[in-house]
């Protein structure tokens, strides 16, 4: 498999994998209304990748064909749905991410700036989105405020990851992105009635280790979901 | 500067008359997603066509229509093109797309603010059954990406928005 070293291959597997695991909700949302735009989100999502990873060599190739170790993604996004806060919560974490890294290609001459000035806009629903279903689910019953804080809880520690510098991308204003989202993140808690988490933002064990191919045991049964079909019947189409 | 031959005005007007595979009331030129036509060579043309969405998949039905339409106007040899830049916006859809949009019972998009403002959801849009501003967003997400689900507090009937991007 041909391969370019390309930071649209960490950008792309990114967009992927969150993307399937959103695509994991379609039958079991709570709602009809959400069902439908966890799937939209999703799309978009899955539009993103296909850009990227088609920077980065054949797209189906590198989607369905390559082991657990050459994927490039956050470990966030592969986390598993959990309840409706943890997705909410991912949600959260990444689309502010993405949001921000998002505008700053978008103001740059690299290739990935003309999808990087096409997403941002559609990232900016995914975290308004997320952004109100933290208010909703914070500032709601006792019930969903403690769900939502206990999401908030367990995903933070894969928070730090997301500010590694990604290879080819080192230029990139890390710390500032950092800041940003810090500050973001405080707002949307804080008007939820939410704790910004105060753990450390990366487990000691796998810092940054997502970007590096090492990935957290749920994403090997993710990986056997979404590539069993075109491995099973290569070359089937419809 | 890039000079549009008479032959090239043509076909893309045939392009753009194409109707959108999923709102088949609006012209793909109505919709602003055909860039431009270019003749490369004889019997051979280039065609630029834009998402509305990076995902929407509509943009396969798209690219196969206008396809058939230049092959049944005699150029064999058609490739169409997907640009990203710059980024389609809502603003591309012309008036009389907007007309045909509330029409059919969507909300047209309203016209979006500066680059980089904060995403409008809060604004009066109006109902394309009964005409009452008086409507609440129910889902930021629809039918398909591009569109908002509301519902009308006056007739109480629900409709798509074609959401601003």
């Amino acid at each position: 498999m041909n391969v370019t070293a390309t930071p649209a291959l960490p950008l792309g597997d990114d967009a992927l994998i969150l993307s399937h695991r959103l695509g994991e909700w379609a039958g079991r949302a709570p709602v009809l209304e959400e069902e439908v735009a966890l799937a939209n989100i999703a799309l978009d999502l899955l539009g993103q990748a296909r850009v990227l990873l088609s920077l980065a060599g054949d797209e189906d190739e590198l989607a369905f064909l390559r082991e657990e170790r050459q994927f490039r993604n956050l470990q966030l996004v592969e986390q598993p749905n959990g309840d409706f806060a943890h997705t909410i919560a991912r949600q959260l974490y990444f689309s502010t991410y993405q949001e921000l890294l998002f505008e700053h290609l978008a103001a740059g001459e690299s290739e990935l700036a003309p999808l990087a000035a096409k997403a941002v806009k559609e990232v900016a629903y995914h975290r308004d989105h997320a952004h109100q279903w933290t208010l909703r689910l914070g500032d709601g019953t006792d019930e969903s405020h403690a769900r939502m804080q206990h999401a908030l809880d367990a995903l933070w520690r894969f928070t730090g990851e997301l500010f590694e510098p990604v290879e080819g991308l080192e230029a990139a204003p890390w710390p500032t992105l950092h800041d940003t989202w810090t500050t973001r993140i405080t707002s949307t808690l804080e008007q939820a009635t939410l704790t910004v988490p105060e753990g450390p933002q990366r487990g000691g064990w796998a810092a940054g280790a997502g970007r590096q191919g090492l990935h957290t045991e749920p994403f090997g049964r993710l990986l056997a979901e979404m590539q069993h079909l075109h491995r099973s019947h290569p070359g089937a189409t419809w | 500067m890039v000079t549009t031959t008479a032959l090239e005005e043509e076909l893309l007007a045939l392009a753009g008359s194409v109707p959108d595979p999923e709102l088949p009331v609006l012209t793909l030129a109505e919709l602003g997603v055909v860039r431009g036509v270019q003749l490369t060579a004889p019997g051979r043309v280039e065609v630029q066509l834009t998402p509305t969405y990076t995902g929407c998949p509509a943009i396969e039905a798209m690219s196969a229509d206008i396809e058939r339409v230049l092959h049944d106007h005699g150029i064999p040899d058609v490739e169409v093109r997907t640009v990203l830049s710059p980024p389609w916006t809502t603003d591309a859809i012309t008036a009389e797309g907007r007309r045909k949009l509330a029409e059919f019972g969507i909300a047209p998009p309203r016209p979006t603010g500066p680059a980089g403002g904060p995403v409008a959801v809060d604004l009066t849009i109006r109902c394309p059954h009964c005409g009452s501003t008086d409507t609440t967003l129910l889902s930021r997400f629809s039918s398909t990406a591009c569109k908002a689900l509301r519902r009308c507090e006056s007739c109480r009937e629900p409709f798509d928005h074609f959401k601003e991007l």
